[in-house]
């Protein structure tokens, strides 16, 4: 038993409704009870989803426990695939339908339905969201695939049968799909540029693909795997049954998208363009193609450079935002976790790379109190660390799931590929006061604009953000704007934070001398808490029995390394 | 076998929760009512939750489920403001499954931990959910073992708000039946307002009955979860929400009399309620009169524009929250909408006599759903609104049917005289806003 607040992921069948719900012509049976069609409304609320989903509830009722609820599942999916003629069934139970045991799945096989039947069992106990989605796209493209599976024995096609036939090389895109973060501009973006490259997409899946598009995965020369979370047992069973050679690397960044073409290059043999080979003094293909890469190189940017950037997403978005940000961005990672545990290897490599030890987890909480211990100026995060952020009073930008309605955007917003590293580079260094600012703010600091009280250029919300800041630990009331009455008394200190922490703070707040303080108050509001903060790190740390101005220029001095 | 999960006070309580009386309505009201059993596009009774908390700081509301229970209440919240929201799931693992044993433990342990960390608690409910019944998991047995070792510091009650025993805003109603013990006894003469109201809303109220000259007004739920109003013979209890069934009639047992009226929503059914306790506490009718109407008269102006809206449209009501024949009653008669059907998840004759009277003649009302032989029926219909959940909103919208979401009216505040503008304005912006958009 685990006591979650807020949760990253949803059961596995959420998963599994990821899929059905991304593609076309596929409809799903799932033996659950009333409530949890509550599902639909992730799809037609923060996808803004004009349809509904593609799922018959059973919807169970405690007096039907007693009697037959095997025929209820039998007449829900009888009257769900005369309804909706589905070219493929999904059909499988959740967290609830699991502990009664009517085996969905195997009722529906002995039904004679006429169309391709795929039995989930989907653990609810012990698995996730992300886990049900790719055992589903996994298990759906396994049953569809069946008939053409090749006999034992049979030699790998070449990836380089292309040129044979007298074709373009042609690949599959495989993994994006709803719920995901920017999947269908990522799609977009790659799907241009491996037409640039010659390259055509065969089948992209799930996102927009009917049963009878997977039918035609095994005639790709290679599958990318856009997504492991969601396609990656899928492109292992491919490589394994088929012979079908996958391109792992995910093109987030630059750096992982020349290094995505060039293994693509490889794997089909196709000859690798003077733009993507690493030669001294040419230009490369990235600096023709993408902004990043100049923008990072001019001198605004030079602001950017150790900015503490505190990452946690799911494994792909947090592995690519880390190397994006050491070695693209010039930032300095101070902290890398995951809740994908299913990729939690990788993660850990990646942050070892860093001299960092990765967060694994699934509690927000954790991650809240490693952000804070982090003491970082720039979050990238999942839609929890927004809050997280929000809460302590710093920057965030969102580079995962989970989302909210706002993380799905009108405008072409990709991230993969070179647009993607222009998106990426605009989203993440808004939130940063840019280098032209800073450099105004602290040849003006000393006018009396700067003065507390003269903030309506940057509106009502900044003071509270500052000041947020300024007093760590401070409850959501303070920030956040909460819709109704009686929600104060809601936020006690975080964990940690507790009476212990308010006695600490009152105890470094009553060091400060005169002059320290006046000293204080020279500095611009909005890096004010941050000083602080620092200072009285800094005397903690030297165990100083005052804070005075000498003080803080010591700390000053020595944080700016 | 089935001794300890009988047990659970709440299990008396399913969907529907009482037989509903037989008989005529009286009134004009619906003659034929199509009832449906099939997919239900409805949220469990574990929502109530999230204006449960908020009604009452001191409380704690933990759900003893699943991953899923988890994911609903955390997706039908929408937000999540809360540094440390004051609800939360203990999951169910598989190790809990294997041995009810272990799982009571663990349980005692995580209560434990949480109240540690959250000394301001002073109720803590743990709330049944779907599995947690299923196994048989007794949580009035472990309310009863914790409420010994928390002894003076915490009370523990429990309730379900399983999906497959509750509908929605029945959550509520197992909440409050399972504060009822606690109630201490008393004959005093009071009125008792039953359901959550907005706090601003309850402020007003208690200021027009002061008015009124009764001054004796308490409230269930509470503000703080340890203040509980008394109960007895002296009680006259004012719904203020139309899905309370099982409270009522327990409040019922316990000496109180349940007053008859419409629900607060609009100027009438505002004006009647407050006139039915004014009527049981023998408020005389020129002192009701002087109070009532200006207010009246003054939530009628309100009304005005925008029933010029949504005067002759034609609205679909589907199954939700339980407060839809209410809402179709003001919306018809205060409105002039024409209501194409009215759906309920469950019908309760007893708590709806007075606004089904309300109803025009031969208003077609549905109990119940099967999500899609209802929507066939939306479509065929083309009603100028529809009224509905969170999952159904933008397909409809998509298919050119305007629709007003259903959860904003369980945390909005909207009862009272004073709320019957802004009530309507709910109703009247989706189509002032197709008016508006020129967009192709």
């Amino acid at each position: 038993m685990e006591l979650t607040l807020w949760t990253y992921e949803g059961p596995p069948h959420v998963g599994a409704m990821r899929i059905a719900t991304s593609m076309e012509g596929v409809h799903y049976v799932l033996h659950a009870p009333q409530g949890d069609t509550y599902a639909d409304l992730l799809f037609t609320m923060i996808e803004r989803r004009g349809l509904r989903p593609p799922v018959t509830y059973t919807t169970f009722q405690a007096r039907d426990l007693g009697g037959d609820t095997a025929e209820l599942v039998q007449r829900s999916i009888r009257q769900a695939v005369e309804r909706f003629q589905p070219e493929a069934l999904l059909v499988g139970e959740s967290c609830t339908a699991e502990l009664i045991q009517d085996q969905p799945g195997a009722l529906a096989a002995g039904m004679n339905l006429g169309v391709p039947m795929v039995n989930l069992e989907l653990p609810a106990y012990s698995k996730k969201e992300n886990w049900g989605a790719a055992e589903t796209f996994y298990q759906l493209v396994r049953t569809l695939l069946k008939p053409q599976l090749p006999a034992p024995g049979t030699p790998k096609p070449s990836p380089s049968r292309w040129r044979d036939q007298g074709r373009r090389p042609r690949v599959n895109l495989l993994g994006p799909s709803l719920l995901g973060f920017r999947c269908r501009d990522d799609v977009l973006e790659i799907t241009r540029l491996l037409a640039e490259h010659g390259i055509d997409v065969s089948v992209v899946a799930p996102l927009g693909a009917r049963p009878a598009d997977l039918e035609r995965i095994p005639t790709a020369d290679a599958n990318v795997c856009l997504y492991p979370e969601v396609a990656g047992p899928v492109c292992s069973w491919l490589e394994r049954s088929f012979g079908t050679p996958v391109v792992r690397t995910v093109p987030i960044g630059i750096g992982a998208t020349a290094t995505f073409l060039r293994e693509l290059h490889g794997v089909l043999d196709l000859a690798l363009p003077a733009e993507l080979q690493e030669v001294e003094g040419q230009p490369s293909e990235a600096e023709r193609r993408s902004r990043l890469p100049w923008y990072s190189k001019s001198v605004d940017s030079t602001y950017l450079t150790g900015k503490r950037v505190f990452i946690f997403a799911d494994a792909t978005h947090a592995i690519a935002a880390a190397r994006i940000a050491s070695r693209e961005l010039g930032f300095q990672v101070v902290g890398l976790g995951s809740y994908s545990r299913e990729q939690a290897r990788e993660v850990r490599a990646a942050a070892a790379e860093l001299g960092l030890e990765a967060l694994i987890t699934d509690d927000y909480l954790v991650v809240e109190k490693a952000m804070a211990e982090a003491a970082a100026e720039l979050v990238l995060g999942t839609q929890m660390e927004r809050h997280s952020a929000k809460r302590l009073g710093l920057p965030c930008a969102v580079i995962s799931a989970p989302l909210h309605v706002q993380d799905v955007p009108a405008r072409y917003s990709p991230q993969m590929g070179w647009e993607g590293a222009n998106v990426i580079f605009d989203s993440w260094v808004h939130p940063l006061m840019m280098g032209l600012e800073e450099h105004l703010i602290g040849m003006f600091r000393h006018d009396f604009e700067f003065v507390d009280g003269h903030r309506s250029h940057l509106g009502d919300g900044a003071p509270a953000a500052a000041s947020g800041a300024d007093q760590e630990g401070s409850t959501a009331t303070a920030t956040v704007p909460t819709p109704a009455p009686a929600t104060t008394a809601t936020t006690g200190p975080a964990p940690g934070t507790t009476t212990a922490g308010a006695a600490v703070r009152e105890a470094l707040e009553s060091l400060w001398t005169a002059d320290g303080e006046a000293e204080l108050a020279k500095i611009p509001f909005f890096v004010r808490g941050k000083v602080r903060k620092n200072t009285e790190a800094f005397a903690r740390e030297r165990g100083l029995e005052r804070i005075d101005a000498e003080a803080l220029y010591d700390a000053k001095a020595h944080f700016s390394r | 076998m089935e001794a300890p999960y009988l047990a659970i006070p709440s299990m008396g309580v399913s969907a529907p929760p009482v037989q509903p009386p037989t008989g005529a309505i009286p009134g004009a009201g619906p003659s034929d009512i199509l009832k449906e059993s099939g997919q239900r596009e409805v949220f469990c009774g574990l929502t109530s939750i999230v204006w449960l908390h908020r009604r009452m700081p001191d409380a704690f509301f933990l759900v003893v489920g699943s991953r899923t229970c988890a994911h609903l209440i955390q997706s039908a919240a929408g937000v999540m403001i809360f540094a440390e929201p004051r609800f939360g799931t203990a999951i169910l693992g598989e190790r809990d499954l294997a041995g009810l044993a272990d799982a009571n433990e663990e349980l005692d342990r995580l209560v434990k931990d949480l109240l540690e960390r959250r000394p301001e608690i002073r109720t803590l409910f743990l709330v049944g959910s779907c599995p947690s019944e299923v196994i048989k998991l007794d949580l009035a047995k472990a309310a009863e073992r914790l409420n010994t070792q928390l002894v003076g510091r915490v009370r523990v009650l429990n309730y379900s708000g399983s999906g497959i025993e509750t509908t929605f805003t029945q959550g509520e109603d197992n909440a409050l039946l399972a504060m009822l013990p606690l109630l201490p006894s008393s004959d005093e003469e009071q009125l008792l307002i039953v359901g959550t109201l907005a706090d601003a809303v309850e402020d007003r109220f208690r200021l027009i009955f002061e008015r009124l000259g009764i001054t004796t007004v308490r409230s269930l739920p509470p503000r703080r979860s340890t203040d509980l109003p008394p109960v007895g013979k002296g009680t006259r209890v004012l719904l203020a929400q139309p899905f309370l069934s099982a409270t009522a009639r327990a409040l019922q047992h316990r000496g109180a009399t349940l007053l008859s009226a419409p629900y607060p929503f609009g100027v009438e059914g505002s004006r009647d309620w407050m006139a039915a306790a004014a009527h049981a506490f023998g408020v005389p009718d020129d002192r009701f009169n002087a109070v009532l109407d200006p207010l009246v008269e003054r939530g009628r102006r309100a009304l005005e524009p925008h029933r010029e809206v949504l005067a002759g449209k034609r609205l679909f009501l589907l199954p939700d929250s339980q407060m839809e024949i209410p809402l179709a009653r003001f919306l018809s008669r205060e409105c002039g909408m024409e209501l194409v059907e009215v759906g309920t998840p469950y019908l309760d004759r007893q708590l709806m006599a007075a606004d089904l009277a309300l109803l025009p003649p031969a208003t077609q009302l549905s109990e119940g759903q099967d999500v899609d032989l209802q929507l066939e029926r939306v479509r065929a219909a083309r009603p100028d609104l529809v009224l509905c959940g969170l999952g159904l909103a933008n397909p409809l919208e998509a298919e050119g049917i305007a629709t007003k979401w259903s959860i904003e009216l369980v945390f909005s505040p909207i009862h009272g005289c004073d709320q019957a503008g802004e009530l309507a304005e709910l109703f009247a912006r989706p189509l002032r806003r197709r008016a508006v958009l020129q967009l192709s």
